[in-house]
């Protein structure tokens, strides 16, 4: 049914190309006075003329513009409610005494690793490490982490569900790839400013930074564990009757789960990344002080602030790994305990 | 006399319904590729599966394939890798839909059914048993085998009794609270088998079900499946590459060969008049005496001169007993087989000429020499 069309869909894209190259041509300031100069004067060859000039500048400008006119009430809100969790919970963790803290990493460690001593012995040292390199870290490493975490939560909202129905339906995957793409390619800055505009300094464009940044491995690895699991089990399932809900919280989801956790942990590491990197839009925290290293040409103290990232991205990985391989063993038991 | 018409329309159905098989497939075609709709036609006017991939692109699953099972008998369908098995036995349940033709179970048109209609047929109507045995990898023995259970809806209390049950039938008990991946392949079929039997379901689909097993323990499954259907009597649908399995497990078989039904058959029509080359391939190392019944080579009592024989060397044997059992009693002591039916009427005769004739490819000719 498709394939009818699809000729009509090429001739479309061709006519559209016509007709930005006739607007470009006559918006360009700097085109030749009249169109039959193009054919008796060749210069044009030579260099890529200056009025071949599509006006995306332009027109993303005016849009942009009428767009946060229109709608920067809802991202105002959308601000103040991140902005408020962000500030609540941060808050919170900051007044809390750093051992309880200590001890709370330790036992989350501890249950979320199926009980492995070594693991909670080395993220309880890397947590109190941080504090360690520098008193004033620790508090950083609070506001960090609340903004890490936030973003994750956004990821996870928005990611699990897109990811489910990529596979579950080809031609949603084939619609969300390119955007997937587009949202890992595109230079952090490019939505970090404008994440600026939309929301102030601070940690809310951050947070958006680290969503848009970091939630497509979430999603590509959810996609890819729910289709990656056995034809023959998905099968047996459908053989039983049951529905596609059943099928999905019953058997694809739980098998999925190593993966799905891989895709966390993933996302985990790309938002501590992007955290450092959004520093630069005044972002605060442990970023905050590499920049200030750098800005002051103190090699030190911005590689101590660089080792204290390291720490916190350890503490992140180890607890989200663990508790992947803890999913692991109870999906596919056999790797953990012997054959009969 | 209007009554008298509806009442006719009403027999007539029940007419239809019981003149219709457990199972019954009409003129089944699959086509694999982006539009089989197009290639259809072709198919239909009997083109190559090998023409019509290389022009189309397409592949021909099953090609015209009509069959009719029984209800309580054991169907097995046999064909090497590639021959349209396994994509058959799956329409049947509607894991996969027909390119075109229809597929009747117990008088419904399976696809006709809506979504809703099709997970009611499937929870209730038949269950399936998988060459990988399909099971689930994150639940233990007993949360498998109570699966189709908790799709229908049963309360945990209810499904582990009934698993329990089921996970006796099958010899597991103890290794109830184990996962799939911690038990051997034999095993874990037998969970597989449990699993299936659990929702008690009419039509039982096998899909290789043993093929994955090692020789010993599948001629094992092999011997508790008999022992399961003679207490159960469910209607089965086999599918196997393994001739000597579909001969011991099958009422009836059917050969396929490149998506073609090529024959249909008792074990006995299979081994006697294969019918094409195929066929005689497959039959060609087949052990006869495993296969043939006591029934099958008889002499009929009225067409057998009695008086040729002596009474002390006739030897009494059931009509479906193998002719492996009585074979060395022929052989070594040169005495008559005399076939009885269960009431212990005499049935035929069998002597070694009717042996030589039914355990040799060629048959048997008098007048040929061994030189």
């Amino acid at each position: 049914m498709f394939r009818k069309y699809k000729k009509y869909l090429n001739f479309g894209f061709f006519l559209i190309f016509i007709i930005l190259l006739v607007v470009s041509y006559n918006s360009s300031k700097r085109k030749p006075d009249s169109v039959g100069e193009l054919l008796t004067n060749f210069k044009w060859l030579n260099d890529f003329p200056k009025w071949l000039d599509a006006p995306f500048m332009v027109w993303i400008n005016n849009g942009w513009r009428s767009f946060s006119e229109k709608y920067g009430l809802i991202f105002d809100s959308i601000g103040y409610v991140l902005l408020r969790s962000y500030s609540e919970i941060k808050n919170f963790l900051v007044n809390v005494p750093w051992p309880i803290i200590v001890i709370a990493v330790v036992l989350l460690t501890f249950y979320a690793s199926g009980r492995k001593i070594g693991t909670t012995i080395f993220v309880g040292f890397c947590t109190f490490s941080i504090g360690f390199l520098n008193p004033r870290f620790w508090d950083k490493a609070i506001e960090t982490t609340t903004i890490v975490f936030i973003g994750i939560l956004l990821c996870l909202i928005v990611g699990l569900p897109v990811g489910i129905a990529m596979a579950r339906n080809p031609k949603v995957r084939n619609a969300i790839l390119p955007i997937l793409d587009l949202m890992q390619v595109i230079p952090a800055f490019c939505y970090l400013i404008p994440g600026i505009i939309l929301f102030g300094l601070g940690a809310i464009p951050a947070i958006i930074g680290i969503f848009i940044y970091s939630c497509p491995p979430l999603i590509r690895l959810t996609d890819l564990g729910i289709r990656l699991v056995d034809k023959e089990i998905i099968e047996a399932a459908e053989s039983f009757g049951a529905s596609r809900k059943q099928k999905l919280w019953g058997v694809q989801l739980p098998l999925a789960l190593p993966n799905i956790m891989q895709g966390i942990n993933q996302c985990t590491m790309m938002a501590l990344a992007m955290v450092v990197v959004a520093s630069m839009i005044g972002t605060r925290g442990l970023g905050d002080e590499v920049l200030l290293g750098l800005q002051q040409l103190n090699v030190g103290a911005s590689l101590e602030a660089g080792l204290a990232i390291v720490l916190l991205a350890i503490v992140f990985d180890r607890i989200t790994q663990a508790y992947g391989d803890k999913m692991q063993e109870r999906t596919q038991p056999s790797k953990a305990l012997p054959k009969n | 006399m209007e009554i008298k018409c509806k009442r006719e329309l009403n027999l007539q159905k029940h007419y239809q319904k019981i003149s219709m098989s457990k199972i019954q497939v009409n003129n089944v075609y699959k086509i694999f590729g982006n539009s089989p709709l197009e290639v259809l036609p072709m198919v239909k006017e009997g083109a190559n599966k090998e023409d019509i991939l290389e022009k189309t692109g397409h592949t021909v699953g099953l090609d015209n394939v009509s069959i009719s099972v029984e209800e309580g008998e054991t169907f097995v369908c046999m064909g090497l890798s590639g021959s349209g098995k396994s994509t058959l036995i799956r329409h049947l349940n509607r894991l996969i839909d027909p390119t075109d033709g229809e597929v009747f179970v117990d008088g419904t048109n399976v696809m006709k059914l809506n979504e809703q209609e099709l997970i009611e047929f499937r929870k209730h109507k038949m269950s399936m048993v998988f060459q990988r045995f399909g099971l689930f990898p994150h639940k233990t023995v007993i949360q498998n085998v109570g699966y189709g259970l908790e799709i229908q809806g049963k309360v945990l209390k209810e499904r582990n009794i009934v698993a329990m049950e089921q996970i006796e039938s099958v010899g597991l008990q103890g290794f109830e609270n184990q996962y799939p991946n911690q038990l051997s392949g034999g095993m874990q079929q037998r969970v597989g088998l449990a699993r299936a039997l659990a929702t008690n379901p009419e039509i039982l689909l096998m899909d290789e079900a043993f093929s994955a097993l090692d020789p010993l323990i599948r001629s094992d499954m092999q011997q508790q499946l008999i022992e399961l259907q003679t207490k159960l009597k469910k209607t089965i649908v086999f599918i196997t590459h393994d001739l000597d399995e579909s001969l011991r497990l099958g009422d009836h078989i059917g050969i396929l060969n490149g998506g073609r039904l090529v024959q249909v058959g008792t074990p006995e029509q299979i081994i006697m008049n294969p019918a094409d080359d195929y066929v005689e391939a497959f039959v060609k190392d087949v052990n006869r005496a495993k296969v043939l019944k006591a029934k099958t080579v008889m002499i009929k009592a009225n067409q057998f001169d009695t008086s040729q024989i002596k009474l002390a060397e006739v030897f009494k044997v059931n009509e479906g007993v193998y002719i492996e059992e009585f074979l060395p009693k022929v052989l070594a002591d040169n005495s008559t087989i005399m076939v009885v039916d269960n009431k212990g009427d005499t049935k035929g005769y069998i002597t070694s000429k009717e042996l030589a004739i039914s355990l040799s490819k060629t048959g048997y000719n008098e007048s040929s020499k061994i030189n």
